[in-house]
Protein backbone atom coordinates (compact mmCIF):
# COMPACT_ATOMS: atom_id res chain seq x y z
CA UNK A 1 0.00 0.00 0.00
CA UNK A 2 1.22 3.52 -0.74
CA UNK A 3 1.02 6.03 1.00
CA UNK A 4 -1.99 8.68 1.22
CA UNK A 5 0.37 11.35 0.42
CA UNK A 6 1.63 9.82 -2.57
CA UNK A 7 -1.68 9.79 -3.82
CA UNK A 8 -2.36 13.09 -3.29
CA UNK A 9 1.02 14.59 -5.29
CA UNK A 10 -0.25 11.95 -8.10
CA UNK A 11 -3.57 13.96 -8.05
CA UNK A 12 -1.58 17.13 -8.14
CA UNK A 13 0.23 16.00 -10.82
CA UNK A 14 -2.71 14.76 -12.74
CA UNK A 15 -4.75 18.25 -12.46
CA UNK A 16 -1.64 20.17 -13.48
CA UNK A 17 -1.30 18.09 -16.81
CA UNK A 18 -5.81 18.90 -17.40
CA UNK A 19 -4.70 22.51 -17.11
CA UNK A 20 -1.90 22.05 -19.71
CA UNK A 21 -3.94 19.86 -21.81
CA UNK A 22 -6.64 22.33 -21.80
CA UNK A 23 -4.81 25.21 -22.61
CA UNK A 24 -3.08 22.90 -25.69
CA UNK A 25 -6.34 22.63 -27.07
CA UNK A 26 -6.75 26.09 -27.57
CA UNK A 27 -4.47 26.09 -30.59
CA UNK A 28 -4.28 24.04 -33.86
CA UNK A 29 -0.58 23.58 -33.28
CA UNK A 30 -0.57 22.11 -29.94
CA UNK A 31 -4.29 20.74 -29.81
CA UNK A 32 -3.16 17.13 -30.44
CA UNK A 33 -0.67 16.88 -27.70
CA UNK A 34 -2.98 18.75 -25.70
CA UNK A 35 -5.65 15.64 -25.69
CA UNK A 36 -3.03 12.98 -25.46
CA UNK A 37 -1.95 15.52 -22.11
CA UNK A 38 -5.46 15.57 -20.60
CA UNK A 39 -5.23 11.64 -21.32
CA UNK A 40 -2.70 11.34 -19.26
CA UNK A 41 -3.51 13.66 -16.06
CA UNK A 42 -6.86 10.85 -16.39
CA UNK A 43 -4.52 7.79 -16.39
CA UNK A 44 -2.64 9.17 -13.53
CA UNK A 45 -5.97 9.59 -11.49
CA UNK A 46 -7.24 6.57 -12.31
CA UNK A 47 -4.31 4.57 -11.40
CA UNK A 48 -3.43 6.29 -8.10
CA UNK A 49 -7.26 6.16 -6.89
CA UNK A 50 -6.61 2.33 -7.59
CA UNK A 51 -4.25 2.48 -4.34
CA UNK A 52 -6.95 4.56 -2.29
CA UNK A 53 -6.91 3.15 0.89
CA UNK A 54 -10.68 2.74 0.76
CA UNK A 55 -10.71 0.00 -1.44
CA UNK A 56 -10.91 -3.30 -0.97
CA UNK A 57 -11.90 -5.34 -3.78
CA UNK A 58 -11.11 -4.99 -7.03
CA UNK A 59 -13.62 -6.76 -9.22
CA UNK A 60 -16.47 -4.85 -9.68
CA UNK A 61 -13.78 -1.67 -10.72
CA UNK A 62 -12.21 -4.04 -13.34
CA UNK A 63 -15.04 -4.91 -14.92
CA UNK A 64 -16.68 -1.30 -14.92
CA UNK A 65 -13.17 -0.37 -16.63
CA UNK A 66 -13.61 -3.24 -19.19
CA UNK A 67 -17.03 -2.65 -19.96
CA UNK A 68 -17.34 0.85 -19.84
CA UNK A 69 -13.54 1.24 -22.04
CA UNK A 70 -14.74 -1.44 -24.76
CA UNK A 71 -18.49 0.44 -25.09
CA UNK A 72 -16.48 4.54 -25.42
CA UNK A 73 -14.08 3.51 -27.29
CA UNK A 74 -16.33 1.70 -29.81
CA UNK A 75 -18.86 4.30 -29.89
CA UNK A 76 -15.31 6.96 -30.54
CA UNK A 77 -14.06 4.86 -33.40
CA UNK A 78 -17.62 4.41 -35.15
CA UNK A 79 -19.45 7.60 -35.03
CA UNK A 80 -19.36 9.66 -38.14
CA UNK A 81 -18.05 13.26 -38.15
CA UNK A 82 -21.72 14.46 -39.14
CA UNK A 83 -23.11 12.77 -35.85
CA UNK A 84 -20.50 14.13 -33.39
CA UNK A 85 -22.97 16.38 -31.79
CA UNK A 86 -24.73 13.71 -30.59
CA UNK A 87 -21.72 11.89 -29.68
CA UNK A 88 -20.82 14.75 -27.48
CA UNK A 89 -23.88 15.40 -26.43
CA UNK A 90 -24.57 11.42 -24.84
CA UNK A 91 -20.80 11.36 -23.50
CA UNK A 92 -21.88 14.87 -21.50
CA UNK A 93 -24.42 13.37 -20.16
CA UNK A 94 -22.77 9.83 -19.11
CA UNK A 95 -20.75 12.51 -17.01
CA UNK A 96 -23.42 13.70 -15.35
CA UNK A 97 -25.36 10.38 -14.47
CA UNK A 98 -21.86 9.14 -13.01
CA UNK A 99 -22.11 12.16 -10.90
CA UNK A 100 -25.61 11.83 -9.43
CA UNK A 101 -24.18 7.40 -8.81
CA UNK A 102 -21.25 8.42 -7.10
CA UNK A 103 -23.19 11.00 -4.86
CA UNK A 104 -25.63 8.18 -4.04
CA UNK A 105 -23.27 5.72 -3.28
CA UNK A 106 -21.08 8.01 -1.04
CA UNK A 107 -24.66 9.07 0.99
CA UNK A 108 -25.35 5.42 1.39
CA UNK A 109 -21.74 4.43 2.66
CA UNK A 110 -21.03 7.95 4.66
CA UNK A 111 -24.07 10.07 5.15
CA UNK A 112 -22.59 13.22 6.00
CA UNK A 113 -23.82 15.03 9.09
CA UNK A 114 -26.64 17.49 8.44
CA UNK A 115 -26.51 21.08 7.31
CA UNK A 116 -23.24 20.44 6.12
CA UNK A 117 -20.81 21.74 3.21
CA UNK A 118 -20.89 18.09 2.07
CA UNK A 119 -24.53 17.84 2.20
CA UNK A 120 -25.45 20.27 0.28
CA UNK A 121 -22.52 19.18 -1.96
CA UNK A 122 -24.26 15.81 -2.63
CA UNK A 123 -27.58 17.65 -3.32
CA UNK A 124 -26.09 19.73 -5.39
CA UNK A 125 -24.57 16.36 -7.69
CA UNK A 126 -27.95 15.17 -7.73
CA UNK A 127 -29.77 18.08 -9.11
CA UNK A 128 -26.90 19.31 -11.85
CA UNK A 129 -26.02 15.77 -12.45
CA UNK A 130 -29.73 14.48 -13.42
CA UNK A 131 -29.97 17.78 -15.05
CA UNK A 132 -27.50 17.32 -17.18
CA UNK A 133 -27.69 13.33 -17.97
CA UNK A 134 -31.96 14.17 -19.01
CA UNK A 135 -30.67 16.85 -20.60
CA UNK A 136 -28.35 15.51 -22.79
CA UNK A 137 -30.53 12.23 -23.03
CA UNK A 138 -33.30 14.30 -24.94
CA UNK A 139 -30.78 16.36 -26.59
CA UNK A 140 -28.97 13.41 -28.33
CA UNK A 141 -32.48 12.32 -29.48
CA UNK A 142 -33.35 15.88 -31.24
CA UNK A 143 -30.31 15.81 -33.31
CA UNK A 144 -30.58 12.29 -34.23
CA UNK A 145 -33.65 13.68 -35.43
CA UNK A 146 -36.07 10.54 -33.75
CA UNK A 147 -39.33 11.55 -34.99
CA UNK A 148 -41.20 12.01 -31.40
CA UNK A 149 -38.58 14.50 -30.83
CA UNK A 150 -37.85 16.31 -34.22
CA UNK A 151 -40.96 18.87 -32.40
CA UNK A 152 -41.01 20.20 -28.89
CA UNK A 153 -43.84 18.75 -26.77
CA UNK A 154 -46.19 21.60 -26.59
CA UNK A 155 -47.98 22.05 -23.41
CA UNK A 156 -49.34 25.37 -21.81
CA UNK A 157 -46.92 26.78 -18.57
CA UNK A 158 -43.93 26.01 -19.80
CA UNK A 159 -41.45 28.18 -17.92
CA UNK A 160 -43.94 28.08 -14.79
CA UNK A 161 -43.62 24.59 -14.52
CA UNK A 162 -39.61 25.26 -14.95
CA UNK A 163 -39.91 26.82 -11.95
CA UNK A 164 -42.13 24.66 -10.09
CA UNK A 165 -39.80 21.64 -10.70
CA UNK A 166 -36.93 23.78 -9.69
CA UNK A 167 -38.46 24.99 -6.44
CA UNK A 168 -39.76 21.35 -5.71
CA UNK A 169 -35.57 19.53 -6.32
CA UNK A 170 -34.49 22.18 -4.07
CA UNK A 171 -36.90 22.45 -1.63
CA UNK A 172 -36.53 18.57 -1.11
CA UNK A 173 -32.70 19.40 -1.02
CA UNK A 174 -33.09 21.49 1.84
CA UNK A 175 -35.07 18.38 3.85
CA UNK A 176 -32.14 16.18 2.53
CA UNK A 177 -29.55 18.51 3.53
CA UNK A 178 -31.19 19.05 7.36
CA UNK A 179 -31.03 15.04 7.62
CA UNK A 180 -28.76 13.18 5.49
CA UNK A 181 -29.50 9.61 6.96
CA UNK A 182 -32.51 9.78 4.82
CA UNK A 183 -31.28 9.13 1.94
CA UNK A 184 -35.03 9.23 0.19
CA UNK A 185 -34.91 12.75 -0.49
CA UNK A 186 -32.08 11.99 -2.34
CA UNK A 187 -33.82 10.08 -5.18
CA UNK A 188 -36.59 12.74 -4.80
CA UNK A 189 -34.12 15.18 -5.81
CA UNK A 190 -32.67 12.88 -8.25
CA UNK A 191 -36.14 12.38 -9.77
CA UNK A 192 -37.47 15.94 -10.11
CA UNK A 193 -34.35 17.11 -11.32
CA UNK A 194 -34.61 14.77 -14.23
CA UNK A 195 -37.80 15.80 -15.05
CA UNK A 196 -36.49 19.21 -15.02
CA UNK A 197 -33.81 18.50 -17.19
CA UNK A 198 -36.33 17.19 -19.86
CA UNK A 199 -38.57 20.13 -19.65
CA UNK A 200 -35.84 22.57 -19.86
CA UNK A 201 -34.46 21.10 -22.99
CA UNK A 202 -37.63 20.17 -24.50
CA UNK A 203 -38.56 23.86 -26.18
CA UNK A 204 -35.31 24.50 -27.33
CA UNK A 205 -35.12 24.05 -31.10
CA UNK A 206 -32.43 23.05 -34.14
CA UNK A 207 -31.17 26.88 -34.10
CA UNK A 208 -30.40 27.20 -30.56
CA UNK A 209 -28.94 23.58 -30.40
CA UNK A 210 -24.93 24.82 -30.24
CA UNK A 211 -26.24 26.46 -27.16
CA UNK A 212 -27.50 23.75 -25.39
CA UNK A 213 -24.55 21.30 -26.48
CA UNK A 214 -21.98 23.97 -25.12
CA UNK A 215 -24.38 24.32 -21.88
CA UNK A 216 -24.70 21.26 -20.94
CA UNK A 217 -21.09 20.42 -21.39
CA UNK A 218 -20.74 23.15 -18.34
CA UNK A 219 -22.91 21.01 -16.65
CA UNK A 220 -21.29 18.09 -16.57
CA UNK A 221 -18.26 19.56 -15.48
CA UNK A 222 -19.91 21.04 -12.35
CA UNK A 223 -21.70 17.63 -11.90
CA UNK A 224 -18.07 16.81 -11.50
CA UNK A 225 -17.04 19.46 -9.31
CA UNK A 226 -19.84 19.18 -7.28
CA UNK A 227 -18.96 15.48 -6.33
CA UNK A 228 -15.43 16.65 -5.59
CA UNK A 229 -16.78 18.81 -2.75
CA UNK A 230 -18.91 15.37 -1.40
CA UNK A 231 -15.60 13.53 -1.70
CA UNK A 232 -13.72 16.27 -0.33
CA UNK A 233 -11.31 15.45 -3.37
CA UNK A 234 -9.42 18.59 -5.19
CA UNK A 235 -9.13 17.06 -8.74
CA UNK A 236 -12.56 16.75 -9.06
CA UNK A 237 -13.21 20.01 -7.99
CA UNK A 238 -10.08 21.42 -10.31
CA UNK A 239 -10.99 19.67 -13.29
CA UNK A 240 -14.50 19.95 -12.90
CA UNK A 241 -14.36 23.57 -12.66
CA UNK A 242 -12.07 24.03 -15.67
CA UNK A 243 -14.99 22.51 -17.43
CA UNK A 244 -17.64 24.07 -16.23
CA UNK A 245 -15.69 27.50 -17.17
CA UNK A 246 -15.00 26.43 -20.77
CA UNK A 247 -18.74 25.24 -21.15
CA UNK A 248 -19.87 28.93 -20.32
CA UNK A 249 -17.43 30.61 -22.45
CA UNK A 250 -18.61 28.52 -25.39
CA UNK A 251 -22.49 29.09 -24.61
CA UNK A 252 -21.58 32.47 -24.05
CA UNK A 253 -19.76 32.71 -27.69
CA UNK A 254 -23.12 30.77 -29.39
CA UNK A 255 -25.56 33.57 -27.69
CA UNK A 256 -23.44 36.19 -28.88
CA UNK A 257 -23.23 34.96 -32.30
CA UNK A 258 -27.48 35.06 -32.07
CA UNK A 259 -28.19 38.16 -29.99
CA UNK A 260 -29.95 35.90 -27.79
CA UNK A 261 -29.51 36.33 -24.03
CA UNK A 262 -28.36 33.10 -22.10
CA UNK A 263 -31.69 33.53 -20.13
CA UNK A 264 -33.76 33.21 -23.37
CA UNK A 265 -32.32 30.32 -24.77
CA UNK A 266 -32.01 28.47 -21.09
CA UNK A 267 -35.67 28.68 -20.78
CA UNK A 268 -36.63 28.52 -23.99
CA UNK A 269 -38.06 31.75 -24.66
CA UNK A 270 -39.12 31.74 -28.44
CA UNK A 271 -40.46 34.58 -30.27
CA UNK A 272 -43.02 33.79 -32.79
CA UNK A 273 -42.82 35.09 -35.86
CA UNK A 274 -45.79 37.27 -37.54
CA UNK A 275 -43.55 36.99 -40.82
CA UNK A 276 -43.90 33.94 -42.06
CA UNK A 277 -47.68 34.47 -44.10
CA UNK A 278 -45.44 36.90 -46.24
CA UNK A 279 -43.32 34.57 -47.60
CA UNK A 280 -45.49 34.15 -51.37
CA UNK A 281 -44.92 38.00 -51.25
CA UNK A 282 -41.20 37.57 -50.45
CA UNK A 283 -40.55 35.19 -53.19
CA UNK A 284 -42.05 36.50 -56.20
CA UNK A 285 -39.18 37.50 -57.81
CA UNK A 286 -37.11 34.37 -56.70
CA UNK A 287 -34.89 33.13 -60.14
CA UNK A 288 -33.52 29.57 -60.45
CA UNK A 289 -30.63 28.35 -62.32
CA UNK A 290 -29.27 25.53 -63.58
CA UNK A 291 -25.74 23.77 -63.23
CA UNK A 292 -24.93 25.10 -65.86
CA UNK A 293 -25.63 28.53 -66.00
CA UNK A 294 -24.01 29.31 -62.81
CA UNK A 295 -20.67 27.19 -63.58
CA UNK A 296 -20.70 30.05 -66.45
CA UNK A 297 -19.58 32.46 -63.48
CA UNK A 298 -16.90 30.98 -62.41
CA UNK A 299 -15.20 31.50 -65.82
CA UNK A 300 -14.50 34.45 -64.63
CA UNK A 301 -14.47 34.47 -60.83
CA UNK A 302 -11.26 35.61 -59.12
CA UNK A 303 -11.96 34.95 -55.56
CA UNK A 304 -15.44 32.59 -54.56
CA UNK A 305 -16.81 32.19 -50.29
CA UNK A 306 -19.00 28.96 -49.32
CA UNK A 307 -20.72 29.26 -46.59
CA UNK A 308 -21.90 25.89 -45.27
CA UNK A 309 -24.93 25.17 -43.19
CA UNK A 310 -26.32 22.07 -41.28
CA UNK A 311 -27.81 21.29 -44.74
CA UNK A 312 -24.04 20.18 -46.07
CA UNK A 313 -24.08 17.78 -43.00
CA UNK A 314 -27.37 16.21 -43.80
CA UNK A 315 -26.84 16.08 -46.95
CA UNK A 316 -23.09 14.70 -46.27
CA UNK A 317 -21.77 17.16 -49.02
CA UNK A 318 -18.38 17.79 -47.66
CA UNK A 319 -16.17 15.61 -49.78
CA UNK A 320 -18.29 16.79 -52.82
CA UNK A 321 -17.05 20.42 -51.68
CA UNK A 322 -13.66 19.67 -51.45
CA UNK A 323 -13.76 18.59 -55.14
CA UNK A 324 -15.55 22.11 -56.05
CA UNK A 325 -12.63 23.52 -53.73
CA UNK A 326 -9.65 21.40 -55.41
CA UNK A 327 -10.76 22.44 -58.83
CA UNK A 328 -12.00 25.94 -58.55
CA UNK A 329 -8.31 26.83 -56.71
CA UNK A 330 -6.92 24.45 -59.81
CA UNK A 331 -8.13 27.18 -61.92
CA UNK A 332 -6.60 29.87 -59.95
CA UNK A 333 -9.61 31.11 -58.01
CA UNK A 334 -9.45 32.19 -54.59
CA UNK A 335 -11.63 29.59 -52.52
CA UNK A 336 -12.73 30.92 -48.81
CA UNK A 337 -14.96 29.48 -46.52
CA UNK A 338 -17.44 31.60 -44.58
CA UNK A 339 -17.74 30.02 -40.97
CA UNK A 340 -20.93 30.99 -39.07
CA UNK A 341 -20.08 30.24 -35.23
CA UNK A 342 -23.62 28.67 -35.09
CA UNK A 343 -23.67 26.97 -38.56
CA UNK A 344 -24.49 23.65 -37.50
CA UNK A 345 -25.51 21.51 -34.67
CA UNK A 346 -22.33 22.61 -31.97
CA UNK A 347 -19.75 24.66 -31.75
CA UNK A 348 -17.33 24.52 -34.63
CA UNK A 349 -19.58 21.71 -36.41
CA UNK A 350 -18.17 23.23 -39.68
CA UNK A 351 -15.24 23.17 -38.63
CA UNK A 352 -14.72 19.94 -37.96
CA UNK A 353 -16.59 18.57 -41.18
CA UNK A 354 -14.33 21.20 -43.59
CA UNK A 355 -11.00 19.67 -41.77
CA UNK A 356 -12.59 15.55 -42.95
CA UNK A 357 -11.95 16.59 -45.84
CA UNK A 358 -8.72 18.23 -45.56
CA UNK A 359 -9.82 21.48 -46.21
CA UNK A 360 -6.86 23.49 -44.92
CA UNK A 361 -7.85 25.47 -41.83
CA UNK A 362 -6.53 29.09 -42.72
CA UNK A 363 -9.15 28.65 -45.58
CA UNK A 364 -11.90 28.86 -43.06
CA UNK A 365 -12.57 32.39 -42.33
CA UNK A 366 -14.69 33.56 -39.23
CA UNK A 367 -18.09 36.07 -39.30
CA UNK A 368 -15.84 39.64 -39.62
CA UNK A 369 -13.02 38.43 -41.68
CA UNK A 370 -15.29 37.47 -44.49
CA UNK A 371 -17.56 40.01 -43.97
CA UNK A 372 -14.52 42.34 -44.37
CA UNK A 373 -14.00 40.57 -47.68
CA UNK A 374 -17.96 40.26 -49.41
CA UNK A 375 -17.58 43.02 -51.36
CA UNK A 376 -14.89 42.31 -53.39
CA UNK A 377 -16.05 38.16 -53.76
CA UNK A 378 -17.28 37.31 -57.16
CA UNK A 379 -19.21 34.46 -56.48
CA UNK A 380 -21.24 33.15 -53.05
CA UNK A 381 -22.76 30.14 -52.45
CA UNK A 382 -24.58 29.75 -49.75
CA UNK A 383 -25.10 25.42 -49.06
CA UNK A 384 -27.72 24.73 -46.73
CA UNK A 385 -27.32 27.33 -44.88
CA UNK A 386 -30.72 29.99 -43.79
CA UNK A 387 -31.18 31.90 -41.07
CA UNK A 388 -26.97 32.64 -40.95
CA UNK A 389 -27.21 34.82 -44.04
CA UNK A 390 -31.15 36.06 -43.77
CA UNK A 391 -30.32 39.98 -44.43
CA UNK A 392 -34.01 40.38 -42.09
CA UNK A 393 -31.49 40.00 -39.14
CA UNK A 394 -30.26 43.41 -40.06
CA UNK A 395 -33.44 45.34 -41.77
CA UNK A 396 -36.47 43.98 -39.72
CA UNK A 397 -36.50 44.85 -35.97
CA UNK A 398 -39.13 43.13 -35.26
CA UNK A 399 -37.83 39.77 -36.83
CA UNK A 400 -37.24 36.92 -34.45
CA UNK A 401 -33.42 36.90 -35.42
CA UNK A 402 -33.22 40.81 -35.23
CA UNK A 403 -29.78 41.69 -34.21
CA UNK A 404 -28.58 38.53 -35.43
CA UNK A 405 -24.79 38.79 -36.61
CA UNK A 406 -24.91 37.15 -40.67
CA UNK A 407 -23.15 36.63 -43.34
CA UNK A 408 -23.10 39.31 -45.40
CA UNK A 409 -23.40 37.03 -48.54
CA UNK A 410 -25.53 39.84 -50.33
CA UNK A 411 -23.14 42.17 -50.51
CA UNK A 412 -21.41 39.58 -53.26
CA UNK A 413 -21.69 40.45 -56.98
CA UNK A 414 -23.31 36.84 -57.24
CA UNK A 415 -25.23 34.58 -54.73
CA UNK A 416 -25.76 31.10 -55.22
CA UNK A 417 -28.05 29.36 -53.36
CA UNK A 418 -28.35 25.67 -52.86
CA UNK A 419 -31.43 24.34 -50.78
CA UNK A 420 -33.79 21.98 -51.70
CA UNK A 421 -36.36 24.34 -51.57
CA UNK A 422 -37.66 27.95 -50.01
CA UNK A 423 -38.64 26.41 -47.04
CA UNK A 424 -37.28 28.33 -43.94
CA UNK A 425 -34.93 27.42 -42.07
CA UNK A 426 -34.85 26.80 -38.23
CA UNK A 427 -36.07 30.22 -37.22
CA UNK A 428 -39.02 29.78 -39.72
CA UNK A 429 -38.98 32.92 -41.46
CA UNK A 430 -38.45 33.81 -44.99
CA UNK A 431 -35.16 34.83 -46.57
CA UNK A 432 -35.45 37.86 -48.92
CA UNK A 433 -31.73 37.11 -49.94
CA UNK A 434 -33.46 34.11 -51.69
CA UNK A 435 -35.74 36.80 -54.41
CA UNK A 436 -32.29 39.53 -54.19
CA UNK A 437 -31.73 40.42 -57.43
CA UNK A 438 -28.16 39.27 -57.45
CA UNK A 439 -29.32 35.33 -55.97
CA UNK A 440 -29.85 32.42 -58.05
CA UNK A 441 -31.63 29.42 -56.45
CA UNK A 442 -29.66 26.10 -57.40
CA UNK A 443 -32.72 23.48 -56.18
CA UNK A 444 -30.95 20.12 -55.36
CA UNK A 445 -29.85 18.50 -52.52
CA UNK A 446 -26.58 19.60 -51.30
CA UNK A 447 -24.50 17.17 -52.46
CA UNK A 448 -26.06 16.07 -55.87
CA UNK A 449 -26.00 19.75 -56.80
CA UNK A 450 -22.60 20.36 -55.83
CA UNK A 451 -21.48 17.04 -57.85
CA UNK A 452 -23.52 18.44 -60.49
CA UNK A 453 -21.95 21.84 -60.52
CA UNK A 454 -18.15 20.48 -60.20
CA UNK A 455 -19.15 18.32 -63.35
CA UNK A 456 -20.69 21.49 -65.31
CA UNK A 457 -17.27 23.21 -64.38
CA UNK A 458 -15.30 21.03 -66.06
CA UNK A 459 -17.33 20.87 -69.03
CA UNK A 460 -17.69 24.17 -69.44
CA UNK B 1 -10.40 24.78 1.46
CA UNK B 2 -12.60 23.67 -1.33
CA UNK B 3 -14.30 26.67 -2.18
CA UNK B 4 -10.95 28.47 -2.75
CA UNK B 5 -10.06 25.43 -4.94
CA UNK B 6 -13.11 25.44 -7.06
CA UNK B 7 -12.84 29.58 -7.42
CA UNK B 8 -8.90 29.61 -8.43
CA UNK B 9 -10.23 26.68 -10.86
CA UNK B 10 -12.88 28.08 -12.53
CA UNK B 11 -10.56 31.44 -12.79
CA UNK B 12 -7.88 29.47 -14.11
CA UNK B 13 -10.44 27.91 -16.42
CA UNK B 14 -11.63 31.38 -18.23
CA UNK B 15 -7.78 32.85 -18.16
CA UNK B 16 -6.83 30.24 -20.33
CA UNK B 17 -9.87 29.45 -22.80
CA UNK B 18 -10.56 33.09 -23.44
CA UNK B 19 -9.51 33.20 -26.81
CA UNK B 20 -9.90 30.15 -28.30
CA UNK B 21 -10.96 29.87 -32.03
CA UNK B 22 -13.83 28.48 -33.38
CA UNK B 23 -12.10 26.02 -35.51
CA UNK B 24 -11.20 24.42 -32.12
CA UNK B 25 -14.52 24.97 -30.51
CA UNK B 26 -16.03 20.80 -31.11
CA UNK B 27 -12.60 19.58 -29.82
CA UNK B 28 -12.37 21.67 -26.93
CA UNK B 29 -15.62 20.76 -26.27
CA UNK B 30 -15.19 16.94 -26.71
CA UNK B 31 -11.84 17.11 -24.77
CA UNK B 32 -12.77 19.15 -22.00
CA UNK B 33 -16.18 16.77 -21.82
CA UNK B 34 -13.54 13.98 -21.60
CA UNK B 35 -11.90 15.37 -18.83
CA UNK B 36 -15.23 16.10 -16.60
CA UNK B 37 -15.05 11.94 -16.71
CA UNK B 38 -12.53 12.61 -13.41
CA UNK B 39 -15.77 11.45 -11.89
CA UNK B 40 -14.25 8.39 -12.56
CA UNK B 41 -12.25 8.46 -9.11
CA UNK B 42 -15.19 9.27 -6.89
CA UNK B 43 -16.74 5.82 -8.99
CA UNK B 44 -13.71 3.36 -8.56
CA UNK B 45 -13.50 4.28 -4.75
CA UNK B 46 -17.27 3.83 -4.40
CA UNK B 47 -17.47 0.52 -6.15
CA UNK B 48 -14.46 -1.25 -4.64
CA UNK B 49 -15.23 0.05 -1.13
CA UNK B 50 -17.56 -2.91 -0.71
CA UNK B 51 -19.92 -1.26 1.90
CA UNK B 52 -23.40 -2.26 0.72
CA UNK B 53 -24.63 -4.61 -2.22
CA UNK B 54 -26.53 -0.99 -3.67
CA UNK B 55 -23.32 1.06 -3.09
CA UNK B 56 -21.24 -1.66 -5.15
CA UNK B 57 -23.93 -1.22 -7.62
CA UNK B 58 -24.36 2.22 -7.86
CA UNK B 59 -20.41 2.80 -7.93
CA UNK B 60 -20.29 -0.22 -10.51
CA UNK B 61 -22.27 1.68 -12.46
CA UNK B 62 -20.78 5.09 -12.35
CA UNK B 63 -17.30 3.20 -13.06
CA UNK B 64 -19.22 2.00 -16.53
CA UNK B 65 -20.70 5.72 -17.21
CA UNK B 66 -17.55 7.38 -16.30
CA UNK B 67 -15.29 5.67 -18.35
CA UNK B 68 -17.20 5.58 -21.43
CA UNK B 69 -17.04 9.19 -20.81
CA UNK B 70 -13.51 9.37 -20.82
CA UNK B 71 -12.02 6.55 -23.30
CA UNK B 72 -14.59 8.27 -25.61
CA UNK B 73 -14.24 11.69 -25.14
CA UNK B 74 -10.46 11.06 -25.67
CA UNK B 75 -10.68 9.08 -28.42
CA UNK B 76 -13.39 11.39 -30.26
CA UNK B 77 -11.51 14.54 -29.53
CA UNK B 78 -7.75 12.64 -31.16
CA UNK B 79 -9.61 11.45 -33.88
CA UNK B 80 -11.24 15.36 -34.67
CA UNK B 81 -7.59 16.13 -33.50
CA UNK B 82 -6.00 13.79 -36.07
CA UNK B 83 -7.93 15.41 -39.05
CA UNK B 84 -6.72 19.13 -38.22
CA UNK B 85 -3.60 18.06 -38.19
CA UNK B 86 -3.02 16.51 -41.86
CA UNK B 87 -2.51 19.89 -43.84
CA UNK B 88 -2.85 19.08 -47.90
Amino acid sequence: MIPESVIVLAYLLASVLFILGIKGLTHPRTAVRGNLTGALGMLIAVLATLFHSGIIEYHWIILGLIVGSVMGAVLALKVRMTAMPQMVALLNGFGGAASVLVAAAELIRTPPPPVSDIAIATFASAIIGAVTFWGSLLAFAKLQEYKAFREPIRYPLLQPINAVLGILALGASVLGVLDPSAPGWYWVVVALSSVLGLTLVNPIGGADMPVVIALLNSYSGLAAAATGFVLGNAVLIISGSLVGASGIILTNIMCKAMNRSMFNVLFGVLQEGEQAAKADEVYRTVKSATAEEIAMLFDTARRVVIVPGYGMAVAQAQHAVRDLYHLLESRGIEVLFGIHPVAGRMPGHMNVLLAEVEIPYDKLKELDEINAILNETDVAIVLGANDVVNPLAKTDPKSPIAGMPIIEVDKAKTVVVIKRSLSPGFANIPNPLFAAPNTLMFFADGKRAVLDLVAAIKES
Amino acid sequence: MALTIFVLAIFVGFEIITKVPPTLHTPLMSGSNAISGITIVGAIIAAGAGHSTLATILGTLAVILATINVVGGFLVTDRMLQMFKRKS
